[in-house]
């Protein structure tokens, strides 16, 4: 039996002052059921990360159900720090496959932008070990900074090796309209732009903003043979764990959750990675985007880089990555961000990008990081 | 307010005391009674020595609430000497550069108060600095 | 009171005892005089001393006091829950109400079965709680207890004391004299009520008792208990090699040295004022530590401390063979000294929380 995403919508990513947490959950939620012609989910799974700590608001499965007409269905968050959206779509894709669920609704939201500085940088900071990591003053940027530092000590990776990355997203940006940075990079800006922790620069981490994204699943069989916008299937569908604590890890620069959840979503696809037409992955920071094609098996261990730099990972490179902008550029709506991939990766294999559109795109590997891959979450989609 | 996480956490954040497998002697920081090695039961105390050496580091300049008093700072993942990796603050080190593989020791500061900077517990916990105050013997 | 004979005014425990293990700290930071006087006169007018050492900011008496019991800890090579006292003199506590002492003790592994306290005699703290030690000790209610001087004292900007008020300390593990690296052969204080110097609840900053400071507060304290210390141990100047006496500045303890008869050589190694500044409760007992660094065995030392409102404890220290093989175990006062990084005045006022941030 066949999962398949019936609908899909997405708010723009950006500073929503005027638009509340549960507004901006029910706008994508409303863009998905349009999209998919009005089914009826049963239940509604909310990835999220921040509203307890942001918006003193827990318990979004109720608020968001109520908000959007659903009163009565079963609907709760799952939080996975910033795979939170990934992991909420894997709880659908559970409830459906199981034969419980006919139509899940997946929704992820953050709204992120009520509070600012020093409370929001606590507020993410609480994906870390708050013992042992947080309670040092680190937060996520800085511990991707030293893996940055480390990345580039131990396999001695030339200065400003990572600058494909930020630039290939911006050029990505571009072309999708619900991005938040939608310019280019000028030619040697990555070079010049200021430092936020060293050696990790402006342009090596996505923006925090709000955002909501949401799809509908259902059954392939319940879907009319001649639906129109074409299902996408679930091919593959895998969460892996590591230790939270970076530094409980025997090598902090191997994404070993990352690694597990690619070859059993790929496993259970039937594909194999050198198959996939392009890869929506966690370019949070630029260095988790070069660790992420390593621990997918796209290239050598500190060899990531290269890709970029070769523009490999361009929409007509050989593996195309950030289609629609990525993380950095679309910005980084923290639990909402598992479900924008998904939405993106969505419009790619109908054919639906537009300008970014990749030629020909049948096959798609989609992961979100909570931390640095402390939790994984793929998915593996395919043009039905 | 936390005070009874920070309180419950003390001897790890003063003196580094983590554990020590009985079955195949790994050191284990943090604590964690569960051997990462072997999977057996550990719950022998063992202090570490607080002597290791830095896998990398950062400068912040960003803090979260609580630490913006001490901003900019430098953080860091610290090998010590008996195999585990902790991630901790560098102190005492101003102007002077800091590099992989600088060895450094842990001393016990001030991390955060609670709540009110001014009314606030204090929190006291291991930081590293580097290893320039050496005793010219070591003990037998 | 008066016809007290001086026989009788010596504190001398039943059991001999001595210092175990002794360690020094000074935190990196210096701010030199000409800064302060930059601000405040324009570089005008002479200066006290060189520099003074500063705080980082994340340390307090706490931890400063956790790093110098950790010092005399590695000397004394015992077991931590031999010792039964921990004992820190300061008058900067981090806390009005909860002791330091709980803080080192438990950072040390001396909790639970132990005493645990907080001393407070403006400068002589530290001295104190030696003494109460040494009766502890003396006494055989206990086979160590440890002892601590420790501040981060504050002048008020652009007050006399802020060239001076400095950060530092030491800390004495006290045992059976046997086990020593240098006996206290006895002790003896000398007290009155003498308004020099006070700081009333909740404020910030000391005041001076108008001009109380030198003469009947420093000197008058000083020479009491020293004269009535060596006429009690019917000893002279000449018997010690080494002497250190309370240093709030250069010129006071060169100045008593040289009334009480003792050279400038004598009191030359322990005489750390002129680079770090007055350590308040760490002055006398931070230039003692200096003092072991260098002393060798048979060596004897007069130690005077002060401590405003106001009294002074003498102390007959004798240097023993075993403190060759104990003092290189950790570092050395000196190396403390060393380790100087220099800081302006404003990044002073940062460091100790000068700049109002809300």
């Amino acid at each position: 039996m066949d999962v398949v995403i019936a609908g899909i919508g997405q708010t723009s990513v950006g500073e929503h002052w005027h638009v509340s947490l549960r507004e901006l959950a029910f706008q994508a939620i409303e863009a998905a059921r349009v999209d998919a012609g009005g089914l009826l989910p049963q239940a509604l799974f909310v990835g999220n990360m921040l509203a307890p700590k942001v918006s003193g608001q827990a318990h979004l499965g109720v608020l968001i159900a109520d908000f959007a007409g659903l009163r009565g269905i079963e609907a709760y968050t799952i939080e996975a720090a910033g795979a939170s959206g990934g992991a909420a779509l894997r709880a659908g894709y559970l409830a459906v496959k199981s034969g419980f669920v006919d139509v899940a609704l997946v929704v992820g939201v953050e709204k992120l932008t009520d509070k600012v500085g020093p409370e929001v940088e606590s507020a993410i900071a609480t994906s870390l070990d708050s013992d042992y990591e947080a309670v040092q003053g680190v937060t996520p940027l800085a511990q991707a900074a030293m893996i940055m530092r480390r990345y580039f000590y131990e396999y001695e990776v030339p200065q400003n090796a990572l600058a494909g990355f930020p630039v290939t997203a911006h050029a990505n940006g571009v072309g999708n309209s619900h991005a938040m940075f939608r310019k280019a990079l000028k030619p040697g800006l990555y070079e010049r732009v200021g430092m936020l922790s060293e050696p990790l620069n402006m342009f090596d981490a996505a923006p925090d903003a709000d955002g909501a994204a949401a799809v509908l699943l259902t059954r392939a069989e319940l879907i009319p043979p001649d639906a129109s916008p074409t299902p996408v299937r679930i091919a593959g569908s895998s969460i892996a764990t590591d230790t939270l604590s970076l530094h409980d890890r025997p090598d902090p620069l191997d994404f070993r959750a990352a690694r597990i959840s690619v070859g059993q979503a790929c496993h259970q696809a039937g594909i194999v990675i050198g198959e996939m037409d392009f890869f929506e992955l966690c370019d949070i920071y630029s260095v988790y985007a070069a660790l992420s094609l390593e621990a997918a098996g796209l290239a050598e261990r500190g060899q990531g880089w290269v890709l970029a730099e070769e523009g490999q990972i361009s929409l007509k490179g050989r593996i195309p990555i950030s289609t629609l902008g990525g993380v950095k550029a679309r910005g980084n709506p923290w639990g909402a961000t598992g479900v924008y991939q998904v939405v993106e990766a969505v419009q790619q294999l109908r054919g639906e990008a537009g300008v970014n559109q990749v030629p020909a795109a049948e096959k798609a590997l989609v992961q979100c990081l909570g931390g640095p891959a402390s939790t994984a979450v793929t998915h593996v989609l395919t043009a039905l | 307010m936390e005070i009874p996480r920070h309180w419950r956490l003390k001897k790890q954040r003063y003196a580094l005391v983590g554990e020590v497998c009985p079955h195949c002697e790994a050191k284990i920081f943090p604590p964690r009674d569960v051997c990462p090695e072997c999977g057996d039961e550990a719950k022998t105390l063992f202090e570490f020595s607080g002597r290791g050496e830095v896998y990398s580091y950062t400068t912040l300049h960003n803090a979260p609430a609580g630490y913006q008093a001490y901003a900019p700072y430098t953080v860091a993942l610290v090998k010590l000497e008996e195999g585990p990796m902790v991630t901790a603050q560098l102190t005492d080190i101003d102007n002077q550069p800091v590099e992989v593989g600088m060895p450094v020791e842990m001393v016990t500061r001030k991390l955060r108060a609670e709540g009110d900077d001014d009314r606030g517990m204090l929190v006291y916990g291991y930081k590293f600095r580097p290893m320039e105050l050496q005793p010219l013997a070591a003990a037998d | 009171m008066t016809d007290k004979s001086t026989d009788n005014l010596l504190l001398k425990p039943s059991r001999p005892v001595g210092i175990v293990g002794y360690g020094a700290y000074v935190p990196r930071y210096r701010l030199p005089a000409s800064e302060i006087s930059r601000i405040w006169t324009g570089g005008t007018g002479g200066v006290p001393i060189q520099e003074k050492s500063v705080p980082g900011p994340d340390e307090d008496t706490a931890t400063m006091s956790i790093e110098a019991a950790r010092n005399a800890l590695a000397r004394a090579g015992i077991d931590p829950e031999e010792i039964r006292a921990v004992w820190v003199g300061s008058e900067s506590h981090p806390y009005a109400v909860k002791p330091t002492s709980t803080v080192v003790a438990e950072a040390l592994g001396i909790v639970p079965f132990t005493q645990a306290g907080d001393w407070e005699f403006a400068c002589k703290a530290g001295t104190e709680a030696m003494v109460a030690a040494m009766g502890f000790v003396g006494s055989e209610m206990a086979e160590y207890a440890l002892a601590i001087g420790m501040d981060t004292a504050q002048g008020r900007p652009g007050d006399a004391l802020e060239y001076t008020a400095s950060a530092g300390g030491a800390a004495f593990l006290i045992g059976p004299a046997e086990e020593s690296v240098a006996v206290i052969e006895s002790t003896l204080s000398y007290v009155t009520d003498t308004p020099d110097f006070f700081r009333r609840e909740y404020q910030k900053y000391p005041e001076h008792g108008q001009r109380f400071t030198g003469e009947p507060a420093y000197f008058k304290h000083i020479t009491s208990a020293a004269q009535a210390y060596l006429d009690a141990t019917d000893t002279v100047a000449e018997d010690y090699q080494y002497a250190v006496f309370h240093q709030p500045n250069t010129k006071f303890p060169g100045r008593v040295a040289a009334q009480l008869g003792f050279s400038q050589e004598q009191i030359a190694p322990g005489l750390l004022v002129p680079v770090i500044g007055n350590t308040y409760s760490g002055a006398a007992i931070i230039g003692l530590t200096a003092i072991l660094d260098v002393a060798q065995p048979g060596d004897q030392v007069l130690m005077v401390s002060f401590g405003s409102g106001a009294g002074s404890d003498a102390f007959g220290i004798r240097v023993t063979e075993r403190l060759l093989e104990r003092r290189d175990l950790a570092p050395q006062t000196q190396a403390y000294i060393a380790r100087r990084t220099e800081i302006d005045y404003a990044t002073y006022t940062r460091m100790r929380g000068k700049l109002v941030l809300k």
